[in-house]
């Protein structure tokens, strides 16, 4: 969305003895395994991971969608499941984007029973940090690498990358490991297409655009290809796996984890 | 040409219409491929054009600020301008429909008997369909701006606002000198080409009896009206036909002369990576008494055409801050692919999208606000910080707001409502707001994966569908807690033995 990409301006708290997950709802329902992924890294850094069960998606389809009363419905449901105050963690830079930017928009104004006031909203908001950001901001991660020697490029979501400057801390992380070449792919910076309900309403666009990331992330020549959005990646490991190349995105947390542990990166679909 | 047909413009962008001009373009693949090379080309400019982003954010923060101040007095820097331009002889005309501005322009020519007319470069006036309506009156109309010669002569429409030949690969162009102008030289030479059709040009700006252009900034506290360009053409045209009629629209008003600089550098840099631009044209009044050029009557035509509808909302008037550099679309993946006449309107890329439904209204365009992943590059480059990709959804959600007899903030609100897509979304916020709803949903979409379907529409077209996972992450994680506890437990009873 617009480029309010606020990690420069952002005062980062001590590193934490809690934190919640928000899992987001296609790591929910399609790949459980990098949310696991995530919240054994967060574990082994020493931290208490807080997965509330009432959680579901952060609103974004449907206010992107236009329906902004349905939106605030569940955002406001999502609110209410973390009351703690301690950083909500977000597995996926377009949600984090969502909760920390668009919420208080959202939000703020509604009134009723169910409704939180501006007061809650804003603290809310301002505990939202997605997983990177996370880790180079709070807890200052230095990945130790134990895997073995490989090219892989980084493909940041839109909203990820104008939002919440994963480019920067997706970028640092990978660069840290010191068996992995972080490869540029040709139009690193440029749209996949998924773009949510934009993938079936355009889905001809979409096609367009999704054939055009694909080849120039083959066209790097890497093992695989990471990223801290599974939005991004269903749209171009579907790609990938119906052109019938090898090439596999990896969500960022699982890929760290790997190098950190030493055991050989799996690629999931 | 083709007659001017209002419902026929209303029909170009809609959605029937963008479906089949997408589909048709996005098959073309030397189309693709002139709109890729010349977008990299623009982007790559651009981004050589700023010695740092700092200086770029400091600029565009200024600018911003520069639109926005002129905007919240727009109506009485409008009476200002007018006033001025007055003092200075320069006549104003105000047209509220684009109709209305054609009739204004076409009566103006008819007073002098004028038959042949040489224009720069105006969107506003393609806006008004200027040169269709004054053909059908016998009036010649010849673009003199390079690529808009080359867009007239091929009778199609700009596909970018500033580059309107952009879709045009040097090949092509060649051809359609060779089939079109008589005693053509063939060449590829983009120099030799371009020579030849200045050649033909030179010619008629003797010849013509009126100088029609568009205006870049409008300055209300000296009547200045200032008109950027590369080729020498717009200063042409607005000095030698002994009439010149300028058109454009009313948010062009700058307060101050000294808002022009800090627009003008932004506005070259940003739209073709220019330090400045080779021409920069202020026009201040009609010829004067001992003065050897300039002509003799000069009018201004200010045209609405919906820009009063943006303006009365505040989020919406932010579309009007636009000064035209066209860096949205350069930078823009969805145009980048299908170019700009996909589109059907008169104003492509991200900008046109924004701007059309005030235009045509929502009803005509309601495939805009939708062709977009919203991911905000167009709002990133933007010089004056439009923010166009929150404008997109506030036009997506007035797009499928149930329809009422209350007044509305744009004409056609509501068009794009489909009743079985606000079923879906009900239905949705029911199941996500509801933790026990989301639960039972979640557990039967992955013990029922293996009923998901393998195509999936336009997804499964060039992707392989996603397969629901065998468990959550909610029931891996309740599982996990639940034998935490459990070991928690067995160490308590352990210990207390």
């Amino acid at each position: 969305m617009q480029q309010v990409n606020t990690q420069h301006l952002r005062n980062y708290p001590k590193k934490p003895k809690q934190v919640y997950l928000f899992g987001t709802c296609i790591v929910d329902s399609f790949f459980p395994d990098s949310g696991m992924d995530a919240i054994e890294l967060l574990e082994r850094e020493g931290i208490e991971v807080i997965y509330p069960q009432g959680q579901s998606c952060c609103g974004q389809p449907a206010y992107n969608s236009g329906y902004k009363e349905e939106a605030k419905a569940v955002a406001l449901v999502q609110v209410k499941q973390f009351p703690l105050d301690i950083p909500v963690v977000v597995i996926s830079g377009s949600c984090g984007g969502m909760m920390r930017h668009h919420y208080l928009d959202l939000l703020g104004d509604s009134v009723g029973d169910l409704v939180g006031n501006n007061a809650e909203i804003t603290n809310f908001c301002q505990r939202v940090f997605e997983f990177t950001e996370f880790l180079v901001h709070v807890l200052r991660l230095k990945p130790i690498d134990q895997g073995p020697k490989e090219r892989v490029a980084l493909h940041t979501s839109c909203a990820a990358r104008r939002e919440m400057g994963v480019h920067i801390t997706g970028n640092k992380l990978i660069s840290q490991l010191a068996n992995v070449e972080l490869v540029l792919h040709d139009y690193e910076s440029e749209c996949c297409g998924f773009g949510g309900t934009f993938a079936v309403k355009h889905a001809d666009i979409s096609a367009a655009m999704v054939a055009d990331k694909s080849k120039n992330l083959v066209a790097s020549d890497v093992v695989r290809y990471v990223s801290a959005d599974h939005g991004c990646m269903m749209n171009i490991n579907g790609a990938l796996d119906y052109q019938k190349e090898s090439l596999r995105g990896e969500h960022i947390a699982s890929y760290l984890l790997k190098r950190i542990k030493g055991t050989s990166a799996k690629a999931s679909l | 040409m083709k007659q001017f047909n209002e419902e026929e413009s209303k029909y170009a962008a809609s959605a029937k219409a963008f479906r089949a001009n997408v589909t048709r373009d996005l098959g073309n693949e030397e189309l693709r491929s002139n709109f890729r090379g010349a977008m990299d080309y623009l982007m790559a400019k651009r981004k050589d054009a700023f010695s740092s982003e700092d200086e770029l954010e400091v600029l565009r923060e200024q600018c911003k600020l520069i639109k926005q101040r002129c905007l919240a007095k727009l109506p009485h820097l409008l009476e200002q301008l007018e006033d001025k331009l007055e003092t200075n002889g320069i006549k104003v005309h105000w047209a509220e429909t684009i109709t209305e501005a054609n009739e204004i322009i076409a009566q103006l020519i008819a007073q002098k008997k004028g038959k042949t007319v040489v224009k720069g470069k105006s969107m506003v006036s393609e806006e008004t369909a200027l040169n269709d309506y004054l053909e059908e009156r016998n009036v010649e109309c010849l673009e003199s701006d390079m690529g808009e010669y080359i867009v007239q002569l091929a009778k199609q429409h700009p596909s970018h606002i500033i580059m309107p030949a952009i879709h045009q690969n040097k090949q092509q162009v060649a051809k359609l000198f060779a089939d079109n102008i008589d005693g053509f030289e063939y060449s590829t030479d983009v120099d030799t080409l371009i020579q030849q059709g200045r050649t033909i040009l030179r010619d008629k700006f003797c010849q013509a009896d009126v100088g029609i252009s568009g205006v870049n900034f409008a300055v209300a506290e000296t009547g200045t009206l200032c008109l950027v360009e590369n080729e020498g053409n717009g200063r042409m045209c607005t000095t030698i036909p002994d009439l010149h009629i300028a058109i454009t629209g009313i948010e062009k008003v700058v307060e101050h002369l000294s808002d022009v600089p800090p627009l003008l550098s932004l506005l070259t840099r940003s739209a073709t990576g220019q330090a400045i631009s080779t021409y920069f044209n202020m026009i201040n009044s009609p010829r004067k008494e001992g003065e050897k050029d300039g002509p003799k009557e000069v009018h201004l035509v200010l045209l609405d055409n919906g820009r009063s509808q943006a303006f009365a909302d505040e989020e919406l008037r932010q579309t009007l801050q636009c000064i035209r550099c066209g860096a949205c679309m350069n930078h823009c993946p969805v145009y980048t692919r299908i170019g700009g006449h996909a589109y059907g309107t008169v104003y492509p890329g991200p900008i046109g999208k924004i701007i059309s439904p005030h235009m045509l209204g929502l009803d005509a365009t309601s495939n805009l606000p939708t062709a977009s992943t919203l991911c905000g590059a167009c709002g990133e480059v933007c010089p004056v910080k439009i923010p166009i990709p929150k404008i997109l959804l506030r036009l997506r959600e007035e797009s499928v707001k149930p329809k009422s007899d209350k007044p509305q903030v744009m004409q056609g609100q509501g068009a794009g409502r489909s009743n079985v897509e606000a079923l879906i979304w009900k239905v949705w916020a029911l199941v996500h707001k509801s933790p026990t709803l989301y639960a039972l949903s979640m557990w039967g979409v992955t013990r029922f994966r293996f009923l998901m379907p393998k195509k999936l529409g336009g997804w499964t077209s060039v992707r392989t569908a996603p397969k629901p996972a065998a468990k959550t992450l909610h029931e891996r994680l309740k599982s996990k807690q639940e034998k935490r506890a459990k070991q928690a437990k067995q160490s308590t009873n352990t210990a207390s033995r």
